[in-house]
C-alpha cells in the first residue's frame, strides 16, 4: 500500500468520527463499569474542608450516596456544578466529592466561589483512589446503596435528565421499599 | 441601509473567491494565460468587497444598531466606544468575519509579492487561497451571517462578554488569526506546488518567509492569550490546557515543525514530502481549531446538535479542504524523490528528531483535546482530560527536543562530524549545569529538580546557541538576518524554559482572610488589607479592595484589585491586581465577603513569570528576523529574471 495515503486515511476516520458524533447523538453516559453491582472500593483519604482529618469508606455505609470524582482542572465539571448544587437542594442523596488530581487551595477556592454541593470532599491528589473506582476521566458519578454496591455510574457531566431519569427513580424506589 | 450593504459586500466577495479560485487553478492548468491575468483583480476586488462588509458591521456596532441581531447580542449603549469596536470579533459570526479578512489581507500580500514567482504557480497559489476563502465565505452567509435584521430591533443590546472588555482581549484575536490564517499561505504553496507535481529547494526558499511570519504572529497571539488568562481569568496560572489554547498551540507545534523541516528542504532538498504533509498539517489544525473553537464544538457535540446545519457545514468544508489536501498529496507526493543523504549525525538528522517530537508533541494535544469528543462522538459520555495528562506527556516530548536542540546547533549539514565540536558541547553542558544549579540554590535557597533541569537546559542552549554568531563575529564574517533570527528565536527558547521551569517550582499561592487592618505573610511579602470600597465604572459597579504590599519592613506597592459586576449580563468579573518586585509578579484577587467586615483574598507570587511572556515575544522577533533576510528577497529576485527569460519563446 502507499504509504503516504495514511494521512487521508487517518484524516478520514476521524472525520467519521465527527459524523457519528452530528448525526446520531447517543445516549449519554452508559460505559458499563466492571464494578456496576459490585462493592464500593475502601478508601480513606483527606478531607478537603478539614484538613487534618481523613473520610473512611466505612463512615459512609449504611446509607445511599453519589459519589461524584471531580477537579477544578476539569472544564465540563464546572458545567455540572449547578446540577450538582439542585441535587444538594432536592436533599434527596448525600454527595461525596472526590477531588481528583487536583490543587487543594484552588479546589477549596472553586467550592467558595461556586457552591459548595458536597456533603464531604475527599482529596486523591495521587490519582490512586480514582484508578480503584475504574475513573476514565472527570466528571463521572456512582450511586452507591447502603450496602455499599455500586447500582449506577454515569460518565461525564450529570445533568437535569439523568438526575431525575435514572438516578432519582433508583433512590426514591429504594426508600418507598423499605 | 449598510447592514444590507455589508450583506451584499460579502456576497460580491463570494463570487469573486469563487472567480479567483477556478481562473487561479483551471486558468494555470489549462494555460489559458488571459485566465490567469483575471486572478489578480479579483483577488483585489475580494479585499476591497470584504473591507466594506467589515466596515458596515463596526458602523452598525459604533452607531448602536440593535436592528441587527449579532450587535444586538454584543453590545450595548452602555459600552465604551473602544469594546463596540472589537465587539465585532466578541462571538461566533464576528471572529468568521474577521477571519475572512485576514485572509484576504494575506491573499493580497502574496498577489504584491507574486510578480517575484513564475505565472503558472503564482495563479495557483492564489486559485488555492480563492478555494479556502470561498469555502469560509460560504460558511459565513449559509450559516452564520452577521448581518441578519432583528424584527422589531431590540430597545438595548444584550452587551459584550464582560470578560472580553480588556485591552488585552482586543488585540489578541486579531494577532493570533493572523497567525492561523498565515499558514493558509504555506497551505496553498504546498497544494500549488503538488498540482503542479514539481517541487523543488527554490519553493521552499519562496515559502519561508511566508510561514516565519505567520510562525511569529500565531507565537505573539498565543503568549498575548496566555498573558490575558493570566491577569483577567484570576484563577492563578497562565496556561491551562483548555481547548481553546490547545487549537492554537496545535498549530503552532507543527508549524515550527514545518520552519524547521521548510529549512533542510531549502538547504538541501531533502524532506520533500514530509514538509508538504506539515504544511497541509499546519493549516488543517489551525482550520480545525477555528472552528472547533469558534462553534463551541469542542466543549460538546450537543452544541452541534444545537445547529446541524454548521455541523454538517463545517464537516463537509474539511473533508473537502482537508481531505482533498491530503489527496492530492497521496498522489503526488510518491513523485518527490530527494536523492542527496546524510550522515546519522549531520544537522539534517537533529532536525528529522525536531520534526518527529513536535508532531508527537502536536500528536499528544490533539489526542488530549479530542479525547472528550470523540468519546462523546461514541456515546461515552462527556469528560475532560486536563494538566494531570497534558503536563507528564508534553514534557516527555519536549525534553529530549530541548537536549536535541542544545546539541543539533553545533551539527553542519550532510556530514556527521559532532566529535570536532563535542569539547564545546561538554564544555557548554557542564557550565550550564553548574550555572544553572547555583542560580536556582542562590536565587531560591532551596534547590529542585525541575527548575534545575530546565535551568541547565536553558543556559545550555543559549550557550550553544551563542556560539557560532560569537565565532562569526570574531572571524570579521557577517552575520546573515537568517542566523540571527534562528540564534534570536533559540535564545528565546532558553529564556522560555528557564522561566517556565523556575515559576512551575517556586510559585507560591495561598488564599487569606483578613479584616480591614490585618495583614498576612505570604513568603518574603507581608499584606495588610485597608479594606474595601464601592466604586462605578462606565458599565459596571465594582468593590475595590485596597493591599498595602511591603517586604521586609519597606514599601512595594499598594494594590486595587476589584470585583465587578456588569449591569447588563449580571456577570461577577474579578480584576486582578499586579505588580513586579525584584522578578516576582505579585498577583492579587478579591475574593468573598466573608462577613463581619473579613474578605478572602488570593495571593500568588511567582518569580520569573513575565519571562514566560517576555521568551515568547523574543522567539516572535527571532521569527521576524530570519523572515526579513535580504536571501529571500535576492532570490527571489533570481528567480524573476529567470522567469523572465524562460518566458520569452512561449509567447
Amino acid at each position: 500500500m502507499n504509504r503516504f495515503l495514511l494521512p487521508l486515511g487517518a484524516f478520514l476516520l476521524l472525520a467519521v468520527v465527527l459524523a457519528v458524533g452530528i448525526w446520531h447523538s447517543p445516549q449519554k453516559g452508559v460505559i458499563a463499569s466492571p464494578l456496576l453491582g459490585r462493592p464500593a472500593p475502601q478508601f480513606s483519604l483527606p478531607e478537603l474542608n478539614h484538613p487534618g482529618r481523613q473520610l473512611h469508606s466505612a463512615q459512609l455505609k449504611g446509607r445511599w450516596y453519589l459519589f461524584n470524582v471531580w477537579g477544578t482542572w476539569c472544564t465540563e465539571c464546572r458545567a455540572e456544578h449547578a446540577v450538582l448544587l439542585k441535587v444538594q437542594q432536592a436533599g434527596v442523596v448525600p454527595l461525596i466529592g472526590l477531588d481528583w488530581k487536583d490543587d487543594d487551595a484552588q479546589a477549596r477556592d472553586f467550592l467558595t466561589q461556586l457552591g459548595n454541593p458536597y456533603q464531604a470532599v475527599a482529596v486523591d491528589a495521587s490519582g490512586r483512589a480514582a484508578i480503584e473506582w475504574g475513573v476514565y476521566g472527570a466528571p463521572e458519578t456512582f450511586l452507591v446503596n447502603p450496602q455499599g454496591i455500586i447500582v449506577y455510574k454515569h460518565v461525564g457531566a450529570l445533568t437535569d435528565d439523568t438526575w431525575t431519569r435514572d438516578i432519582l427513580p433508583r433512590v426514591s424506589a429504594a426508600a418507598a421499599g423499605s | 441601509m449598510l447592514p444590507e450593504l455589508g450583506h451584499f459586500a460579502l456576497i460580491l466577495a463570494l463570487l469573486l473567491a469563487g472567480l479567483q479560485a477556478f481562473f487561479g487553478i483551471a486558468g494555470a492548468a489549462l494555460g489559458r494565460e488571459r485566465w490567469m491575468a483575471a486572478v489578480i483583480p479579483a483577488v483585489a476586488g475580494q479585499a476591497v468587497m470584504v473591507a466594506t462588509a467589515v466596515a458596515c458591521l463596526i458602523a452598525a456596532f459604533v452607531g448602536d444598531d440593535f436592528s441587527v441581531s449579532y450587535v444586538a447580542e454584543n453590545s450595548n449603549t452602555a459600552l465604551p466606544l473602544f469594546y463596540r469596536v472589537t465587539a465585532l470579533w466578541g462571538a461566533h459570526e464576528g471572529s468568521l468575519l474577521l477571519w475572512i479578512l485576514l485572509l484576504a489581507l494575506w491573499t493580497l500580500a502574496v498577489a504584491v509579492g507574486s510578480g517575484r514567482l513564475p505565472p503558472h504557480f503564482a495563479a495557483r497559489v492564489l486559485g488555492v487561497l480563492g478555494v479556502v476563502s470561498f469555502g469560509f465565505l460560504l460558511f459565513t452567509l449559509a450559516t452564520s451571517n452577521p448581518f441578519v435584521r432583528l424584527d422589531p430591533p431590540a430597545p438595548d443590546g444584550g452587551d459584550l462578554n464582560p470578560i472580553l472588555q480588556d485591552p488585552g482581549l482586543a488585540v489578541h484575536p486579531p494577532v493570533l488569526y493572523t497567525g492561523y490564517v498565515g499558514f493558509a499561505v504555506a497551505f496553498a504553496f504546498a497544494c500549488a506546488a503538488m498540482l503542479e507535481g514539481r517541487l523543488d529547494q527554490q519553493w521552499a526558499r519562496w515559502t519561508r518567509p511566508w510561514t516565519a511570519v505567520a510562525w511569529a504572529f500565531l507565537t505573539c497571539g498565543i503568549a498575548m492569550g496566555s498573558f490575558w488568562a493570566y491577569y483577567e481569568l484570576g484563577w492563578g496560572g497562565f496556561w491551562f490546557w483548555d481547548p481553546v489554547e490547545n487549537a492554537s498551540f496545535m498549530p503552532w507545534l507543527v508549524g515550527t515543525a514545518l520552519l524547521h523541516s521548510l529549512a533542510v528542504t531549502d538547504k538541501r532538498g531533502l524532506f520533500k514530502s514530509w514538509t508538504l504533509l506539515l504544511a497541509i498539517l499546519a493549516f488543517s489544525l489551525s482550520m480545525l481549531g477555528t472552528f472547533l473553537v469558534r462553534s463551541g464544538v469542542l466543549v460538546s457535540v450537543h452544541s452541534f446538535a444545537a445547529d446541524p446545519m454548521r455541523g454538517v457545514f463545517i464537516l463537509v468544508f474539511l473533508v473537502i479542504m482537508i481531505g482533498g489536501a491530503l489527496a492530492l498529496y497521496a498522489w503526488r507526493a510518491p513523485l518527490l524523490k530527494s536523492t542527496a543523504g546524510f550522515e546519522l549525525g549531520a544537522r539534517e538528522s537533529f532536525l528529522l528528531f525536531n520534526n518527529v517530537l513536535l508532531v508527537i508533541a502536536a500528536a499528544t494535544v490533539f489526542a488530549g483535546t479530542l479525547a472528550p469528543l470523540i468519546s462523546d462522538a461514541l456515546g461515552l459520555g462527556t469528560v475532560s482530560v486536563g494538566p494531570p495528562y497534558f503536563n507528564p506527556t508534553f514534557m516527555m516530548s519536549t525534553l529530549p527536543l530541548l537536549a536535541l536542540l542544545a546539541v543539533g546547533i553545533h551539527a553542519s549539514w550532510k556530514r556527521g562530524r559532532l566529535k570536532d565540536s563535542a569539547r564545546a558541547l561538554l564544555v557548554t553542558c557542564l557550565v550550564a549545569a553548574v550555572l544553572g544549579c547555583g542560580l536556582v540554590f542562590g536565587l531560591f535557597e532551596r534547590g529542585g529538580l525541575l527548575a534545575s533541569v530546565g535551568a541547565t537546559l536553558g543556559l545550555w542552549i543559549a550557550l550553544s546557541s551563542l556560539l557560532d554568531p560569537i565565532d562569526r563575529w570574531r572571524r570579521g564574517l557577517s552575520l546573515p538576518r537568517a542566523v540571527l533570527g534562528m540564534t534570536v528565536a533559540h535564545l528565546g527558547v532558553a529564556l522560555f524554559v528557564v522561566a517556565l521551569t523556575t515559576v512551575q517550582s517556586f510559585t507560591v499561592e495561598r488564599d487569606v482572610a483578613l479584616a480591614a487592618g490585618a495583614s498576612a505573610r505570604v513568603g518574603d511579602y507581608e499584606f495588610r488589607f485597608d479594606g474595601v470600597q464601592p466604586l462605578d465604572g462606565p458599565n459596571y459597579s465594582a468593590l475595590a479592595a485596597t493591599v498595602v504590599v511591603t517586604r521586609h519592613g519597606s514599601r512595594v506597592a499598594v494594590l486595587r484589585p476589584q470585583k465587578r459586576q456588569y449591569w447588563v449580563q449580571r456577570q461577577l468579573t474579578s480584576e486582578t491586581a499586579i505588580t513586579m518586585n525584584r522578578g516576582n509578579n505579585l498577583l492579587l484577587a478579591l475574593g468573598d465577603n466573608l462577613g463581619a467586615g473579613r474578605w478572602s483574598l488570593r495571593v500568588q507570587i511567582r518569580p520569573l513569570v513575565s519571562l514566560v511572556w517576555l521568551a515568547a515575544f523574543i522567539m516572535a522577533l527571532g521569527g521576524a528576523l530570519a523572515a526579513s533576510d535580504r536571501r529571500y528577497r535576492a532570490a527571489q529576485a533570481t528567480q524573476r529574471a529567470l522567469a523572465g527569460v524562460a518566458g520569452e519563446p512561449a509567447r
